[in-house]
């Protein structure tokens, strides 16, 4: 059984169909990007996945559980972490504060233990820094660990997020352009981890992304996107040389 | 600079960072708690008034603050806690139970009113919260039976294990009392903001998106949140009632809510200091405006006539400033300057601007 499991997903806004016919199954201990030109409806399965939108028809699953019968702030329970394409951070928090957050589906304590701060919520919260900081360290954030966010450059707010995904401890983490806007070196960097993330920490990533050097570097299969279809699935080399994929991107030769 | 070496997770779990800051607060709870040994009776008001408003402060920082949700109706929970209080007060519960029991009321009242008011956002929110308000001074005066209508309440002292407690009989102790409450709802909320709850109101405010990717139900923390300010709000209300001695629907208007909001925006949203360093400036400012207002009428030899909405301007303008100059507030002034001093001579100017926002995900609903 696959770990993630779309089957025939429709979604229409209004007119636009955003997402048609889609069908595609992530294997896990992969790493599956999904390419395409803009508007190819990239995002918007992301998008489905974290339950902000409910499709027109179709199914998805997820490790067995359907998807479609949880509401958006359940998806993260299952084990599935995301990051946005425009950062969405808590700006005005610290760089721990945020990972911590990404803790919260592990909270065990209630109101009441929390607010008298009882040994139960202590613990917890001991567990939690463990976790964190070992993410901390693994995406080198040390130096910026109470740093605010909203005074952090742009490149470390995209590890920073990341970071804050991987503290979720999830199965499959949801990378939207993980390496847009970064430099080159940041972008090594960026393709170093995500391979670690699969190898050592054996999560399964999913991930949309137009940097090819990064795709066909990590990724072990690549779904071709255009107009909400499918339009080719396999290799890196294989999708890149697909012609209804060339056609996509560079037009028809005449 | 005081650079704190970090070789436990404690060490960041706990509210202070080391001896010498828990040592500095502790000597300031020590200063305020024998306050009757250092002011006479009529300033001991004054300050008990700036604790009462500062524990409202942080029933709506909680909401307004760390949640991102705007009120312009805390006057209504105010007032409810305050006729909650007294009401079970005249039914005979004794005080120990009637005092916790209204706050308990108040959170469960902002609850209920929280339930319709989850899907609006900002301005929407501070509509809706203003009418609840306006709503309230109706309410009261058609509830007449319950709160006395317009003829209003009054309560005197009451009674701690056969010690009476009276703002004017026995103000020292209703000081301590008041001082209690603030030293326990300041603990409280110190610890929720070290606790996942705490983090999650802050995931709410600044990316709602976000917050539920990490598996925060959002209408669940805003309800939470609700509950939580109410409360401390109704407790404060309870407070400003046995402060004054005597309410009626008028007590608790809508220019109350306003001026609580102000408050906080004043003295830093999302602090826990802004709440007080902002009931310093609400309680203070009418004092010093009188004080003031003597010394310049007696330079310039003319009679001391009041000036109808003096208060008001000036608090209006020293809002307009603070939100021109400083939209951090007190709170985050102290912060620059604490900065300024501890790095001496690096300080750089730009060190507090916030960089621009990059483009937000486009918001899903």
């Amino acid at each position: 059984m696959s770990l993630l499991e779309f089957q025939n997903v429709t979604l229409k806004f209004g007119g636009l169909t955003a997402v048609n016919d889609l069908s595609f199954a992530v294997e896990e201990g992969e790493v599956f990007a999904i390419v395409g030109p803009n508007g190819a409806g990239k995002s918007t399965v992301f998008n489905l996945i974290s339950r902000f939108y409910d499709p027109f028809a179709g199914s998805i699953r997820f490790d067995g559980h359907d998807l479609l019968q949880v509401k958006p702030s359940g998806v993260a329970a299952y084990g599935v972490a995301r990051t946005f394409q425009n950062i969405e951070l808590f700006e005005h928090a610290t760089v721990l504060q945020n990972l911590l957050v990404g803790r919260h589906r592990h909270r065990k304590t209630n109101l009441l233990s929390e607010v008298l701060f009882l040994p139960s919520a202590r613990r917890q919260e001991v567990e939690n820094r463990e976790k964190v900081e070992e993410i901390i360290d693994f995406l080198d954030l040390q130096a910026y660990r109470d740093k605010m966010i909203s005074g952090l450059p742009y490149g470390v707010r995209k590890v920073v997020e990341v970071a804050r995904a991987l503290a979720t401890d999830p199965k499959l983490l949801l990378l939207d352009e993980p390496a847009s806007g970064l430099s080159v070196e940041e972008t090594t960097d960026m393709r170093w981890w995500i391979d670690d993330i699969r190898r050592q920490m054996g999560i399964t990533v999913l991930m949309v992304e137009h940097d090819m050097g990064l795709v066909s570097g990590v990724s072990d299969r690549v779904l071709a996107m255009a107009d909400g279809a499918m339009l080719a699935l396999g290799t890196p080399a294989q999708v890149q040389s697909h012609p209804a994929v060339v056609e996509a991107y560079l037009g028809k030769a005449s | 600079m005081r650079i704190v070496f970090k070789t436990n997770y404690m060490q960041d779990i706990r509210p202070w960072k080391d001896g010498y800051q828990l040592g500095l607060y502790l000597a300031l709870l020590a200063v305020v708690a024998a306050a009757p040994w250092w002011l006479d009776d009529f300033y001991l008001g004054e300050l008990t008034n700036v604790l009462i408003w500062a524990i409202a402060g942080l029933g709506l920082m909680v909401l307004t603050g760390h949640t991102g949700q705007v009120s312009l109706g805390h006057a209504a929970f105010l007032a409810f806690g305050c006729y909650a209080n007294v009401i079970l007060l005249e039914a005979g519960v004794p005080f120990l139970i009637a005092f916790p029991l209204a706050g308990i009321l108040t959170g469960i009242a902002g609850v209920t009113v929280a339930i319709p008011a989850l899907r609006l956002h900002g301005i929407y929110l501070a509509i809706f919260t203003m009418a609840l308000s306006i709503l309230m001074d109706d309410v009261i005066v058609l509830a007449e039976p319950l709160t006395g209508g317009v003829g209003g309440k009054f309560i005197g002292g009451v009674d701690i294990f056969g010690l009476t407690i009276d703002r004017w009989g026995t103000p020292v102790q209703f000081f301590w009392l008041v001082l209690g409450v603030t030293v326990l709802v300041t603990l409280g909320y110190i610890n929720l903001l070290r606790a996942p709850l705490g983090r999650s109101f802050i995931a709410v405010r600044d990316s709602e998106v976000s917050a539920q990717a990490m598996g925060v139900d959002i209408a669940r923390t805003k309800m939470i949140s609700f509950a939580l300010s109410c409360a401390v709000t109704g407790w404060a209300g309870a407070l400003m009632g046995m402060f004054s001695g005597a309410f009626n629907n008028e007590t608790f208007s809508v220019v109350i809510s306003i001026q609580l909001l102000m408050m906080i925006v004043i003295g830093g949203l999302g602090s826990i200091h802004g709440a007080f360093l902002g009931a310093i400036v609400i309680g203070f400012l009418p004092q010093f405006l009188s004080i003031s207002k003597e010394y310049v009428g007696a330079l310039f030899g003319g009679n001391t006539v009041a000036i109808p909405g003096l208060e008001f301007g000036i608090f209006g303008m020293i809002l307009i400033a603070f939100i021109l100059f400083e939209p951090m507030g007190m709170y985050g002034r102290w912060l620059k300057i604490r900065t300024w001093f501890e790095l001496f001579p690096f300080y750089r100017k730009d060190m507090f601007k916030r960089q621009k926002s990059y483009l937000k995900t486009e918001r899903l609903r």
